[in-house]
């Protein structure tokens, strides 16, 4: 493999991965928020009690995450500089702005209140406490806003034009570049996203205490002290939370859906070359099918559209996705390609002068996969709400075992669908780093153009040392997240001495 | 002259703030370092390295923030600087990288769980990615100062070894030692008791070495490397700054031990960055393959919006910043706690809550 295959590897594995966990802060972060307001201005004084202990059970769940985000964010901020410098070199003056933002605006805000917020239970006053939680939220949502403008310059620039003596493009507007088309598409479909995977997240959870207390209830039967106790933790504890958490997968499915639909009209347009592929598209359609199945001979990996064969397919449905009418013509893989080779040139020089073949095609196995696995996946939280909803119908609580384990299981479906949907969005986008805007192409850069001078050998220690790291984290950041979720939420523990009354979050204190 | 090395106000302002970024990182980041550093041979038992950590667990987060935008400030400012050094110090970076990747979950993971042996291991990455984040941004300080090889395309072309020189490590060490030192002050601030006076005498025999290793590592920088003369002065600040603290050592000063190792740190890095001008990345190679000031920045439109922007925003960071600091200002006990001064108002809550839960 090349240094250009290794560093591209580089940044999928550790962009990926970081993505794994960010989602989950972004939306976490807000649904703490709202768990706690929800507390501090509950009139009940049990369900109070009820959502205080639910802030801090979920709470301590978004420490253990924001903490591995954090970690795996610092690498994002170095590496187009450490394998991608003739990128940075390139885009920098408009590029770097809205990441310096990023930290100005985003970063520091959830930094310095999330350490508020950990440390300041009994430390500030009730309502500037719950301010420093939703500066939390305020913060990781900004960061994604910013860190979506980047790319959607990289998707679709705007706002920059091409100097040619220096060769770099430069910044002409940066409101442009903030308002960007593409990024107003994609922020509300990147949030959505994040509230999905922290509401799937809530719900299996809470679902799985929620049936575990119901069958501990039935066990030892409801009219037992014990019995009703269980119970009640069930019914007046888990079972809102669960509901909490089925509402807001309901709210971020609608907004999922629309902003999606928004985003792939766009790209039709902005880059027919992606959807194309993501609809493995290989000649120009009237009327063109959605695919529901396609393979592909071994040749499909090689970006070959003639070796593909469709064998489910729905009429009229890709186009309709397009442009919202049956019969609009869509461009095939093949003309794509044909089209840019004429106009990009059938070379391309690489950063050290040589001249390559140029290939405008993205890997169309990918690409095609990637896409139906981003809404194949997401589509498991709608049967999760579904059924949630009707076991917990009318006060009830369940105490299957079916509903409890499907729940759980549901949980990383989110996740996983986020990182398909970024892998189609980045691959799909393939060969360019920065895909050249239609209407004005002068901006442009090919990936093979961007990276940095490096021997391969750096390129696969470093990448060889990633993936250890990487994994030895994972492994336990899975077991700290299924330890402390399995605990359930803490219970209440009053101060003999001062008869202060705490409830306990992991073991910080200061 | 020549017009790369005579850059606009504009280009200076952003050099300037760049490296106002890395001092506020070194004073702040600084001291987190020098407490991971205290971790290992400064408590005795599990609990005190819990206390030691719990002197700098709200804080440190909000003080790295400081090197992720001061990142991000050189790829807005001077994407040439940004993608060299980046690229041309990879070993150097990728391992820094890794040091501080896992030493933020160490923060968050020790007391995750219950367990000796889980807990010994994240105390021995604590004192590791303490030592290791100040020794490499050391190198890698130095190495910029001093200069690297880099040829017409802008790639370093040093190796791997090559960065090692002899006044990249020094740097390496001299970092090391300077917050070592700011570090143990700190924590005479923050902690009573046996652990204070602990790190009183940590400080004490620390200050020796630090003040030498600074003076050595200055007085060769101003001697070898500068480009300017100037920079005499920030070098006398640090050197005045040092002996200051010394001196507030012997007179039990706490407070002023800590403004005085955080003033040395501004100075000297006021001195290592003031000296760099007007490049920023001097070149031991070809005649002109030195980035400038003047050559690698963005266009003034974009130094032009970010400067207003930064000018805005920075002030409302220091403002919350500090706030932060303010809430967590008290010492804490020998017990590791901070004993709750009970408002009315929170008296309140706290007996309407405990009705609540007695009710459950």
């Amino acid at each position: 493999m090349e240094a250009l295959d290794l560093a591209r590897w580089q940044f999928g594995i550790t962009t990926v991965y970081h993505f794994l966990f960010v989602p989950l802060t972004i939306g976490l972060s807000l649904l703490v928020a709202v768990m706690q307001t929800f507390s501090v201005f509950a009139k009940d004084p049990d369900r109070k009690d009820a959502w205080t202990r639910m802030t801090k059970f979920f709470g301590s769940l978004l420490v253990l995450n924001f903490a591995i985000g954090i970690a795996t964010g610092i690498v994002q901020e170095f590496q187009f500089g450490l394998n991608w410098s003739e990128y940075a070199r390139y885009v920098g003056d408009v590029f770097g702005a809205p990441l310096a933002l990023e930290g100005l605006i985003a970063f520091f805000l959830e930094s310095v209140f999330l350490g508020l917020w950990i440390f300041g239970w009994n430390k500030l006053p009730e309502k500037i406490h719950l301010l420093t939680i939703w500066a939390v939220a305020l913060g990781t949502t900004c960061s994604a806003y910013f860190i979506v403008a980047a790319n959607s310059f990289m998707q679709h620039p705007v706002g920059a034009t091409l100097n040619p003596e220096t060769g770099r493009a430069e910044l002409d507007s940066l409101w442009a570049v903030l308002t960007n088309v593409t990024t107003l598409a994609a922020f509300p479909h990147v949030i959505a996203g994040a509230w999905l995977v922290a509401a799937a997240f809530v719900t299996g959870i809470a679902s799985w205490h929620m049936v575990k207390h119901h069958r501990a209830a039935d066990d030892v039967g409801r009219d037992t002290e014990e019995g009703s106790r269980q119970h009640e933790l069930a019914r007046g504890l888990y079972r809102p939370t669960v509901r909490f958490g089925v509402l807001a997968m309901v709210l971020a499915a609608i907004a999922l859906v629309v902003s999606g639909d928004q985003q792939a009209q766009i790209m039709f347009k902005q880059q027919p070359m992606k959807m194309a592929s993501a609809e493995a598209l290989c000649e120009t359609e009237t009327g063109a099918s959605f695919s529901i199945l396609t393979v592909g001979g071994p040749d499909a990996f090689a970006q070959d559209c003639s070796s593909i064969t469709h064998l489910i397919e729905v009429p009229y449905v890709t186009s309709f996705l397009a442009t919202h009418t049956f019969d609009a013509t869509l461009q095939g893989v093949d003309e794509l390609n044909a089209q840019a080779q004429e106009e990009f040139g059938s070379t391309v020089t690489d950063i050290h002068g040589n001249q390559v073949t140029a290939e405008y095609r993205p890997n169309l196995f990918v690409t095609y996969w990637s896409f139906r696995l981003m809404m194949g996946l997401a589509a498991f939280s709608g049967v999760v709400a579904l059924w949630a909803l009707w076991a917990t119908r009318k006060g009830r609580t369940t105490g299957s075992r079916a509903f409890q384990w499907f729940t759980v299981l549901a949980i990383p479906m989110p996740f996983f669908a986020n990182s398909a949907g970024w892998v189609f969005t980045e691959m799909g986008r393939q060969p360019w780093v920065v895909h050249p805007n239609p209407d004005d192409p002068t901006v442009r850069l090919m990936t093979l153009q961007g990276v940095s001078s490096h021997p391969a050998g750096w390129v696969v220690a470093s990448l060889i040392a990633f993936t250890l790291v990487y994994g030895v984290l994972a492994v336990v950041w899975f077991l700290l997240i299924r330890r402390t979720a399995l605990q359930g939420a803490p219970l209440p523990h009053r101060d003999p001495d001062t008869g202060q009354l705490d409830t306990p979050m992991l073991s910080f204190d200061y | 002259m020549d017009p790369l090395l005579a850059p606009t106000g504009l280009q200076i302002a952003w050099f300037a703030l760049i490296a106002l970024l890395f001092g506020v990182y070194f004073v702040l980041e600084g001291f987190d370092f020098g407490v991971q550093m205290n971790v290992g041979t400064l408590a005795r038992d599990d609990h005190e390295r819990h206390t030691l950590l719990s002197t700098i667990h709200p804080v440190w987060d909000g003080n790295q923030v400081w090197i992720i935008t001061g990142a991000a400030a050189i790829f807005a400012a001077f994407p040439e600087w940004y993608a060299t050094l980046f690229s041309g110090f990879y070993p150097v970076l990728l391992l820094l990288l890794f040091s501080l990747i896992v030493r933020v979950v160490a923060f968050t993971y020790r007391d995750a769980r219950p367990g000796d042996a889980w807990r010994r291991a994240w105390d021995g990455i604590h004192v590791a990615t303490g030592f290791l984040p100040p020794f490499l941004w050391g190198i890698v300080l130095g190495d910029v100062v001093a200069g690297v090889e880099i040829d017409q395309n802008r790639w370093v072309v040093t190796s791997a070894a090559g960065l090692l020189q002899p006044f990249a490590l020094l740097a390496g060490v001299v970092l090391v030692l300077l917050f070592w030192l700011h570090g143990s002050h700190y924590l005479t601030l923050k902690l009573q008791g046996d652990l204070r006076e602990r790190a009183r005498r940590r400080a004490r025999l620390l200050m020796l070495p630090a003040l030498l290793g600074g003076a050595a590592l200055l007085l060769w920088y101003q001697l070898a490397y500068s480009h300017q003369s100037w920079t005499w002065a920030p070098l006398l600040v640090a050197a005045l700054a040092l002996v200051g603290t010394l001196l507030a050592q012997r007179g039990r000063r706490e407070g002023l031990t800590l403004v005085g190792t955080g003033v040395a740190i501004l100075a000297a890095a006021a001195t290592l960055f003031g000296g760099l001008f007007p490049y920023v990345m001097p070149s031991t190679g070809l005649e002109g393959t030195g980035l400038t000031v003047a050559g690698s920045s963005s266009t003034p439109h974009t130094l032009t919006i970010m400067l207003v922007v930064t000018c805005i925003l920075v002030p409302v960071i220091l403002v919350y910043q500090s706030w932060a600091y303010w809430v967590f200002r008290h010492r804490l006990n020998e017990d590791g706690s901070t004993r709750a001064t009970v408002k009315p108002l929170a008296a309140r809550l706290a007996e309407g809550h405990r009705r609540a839960f007695e009710a459950e």
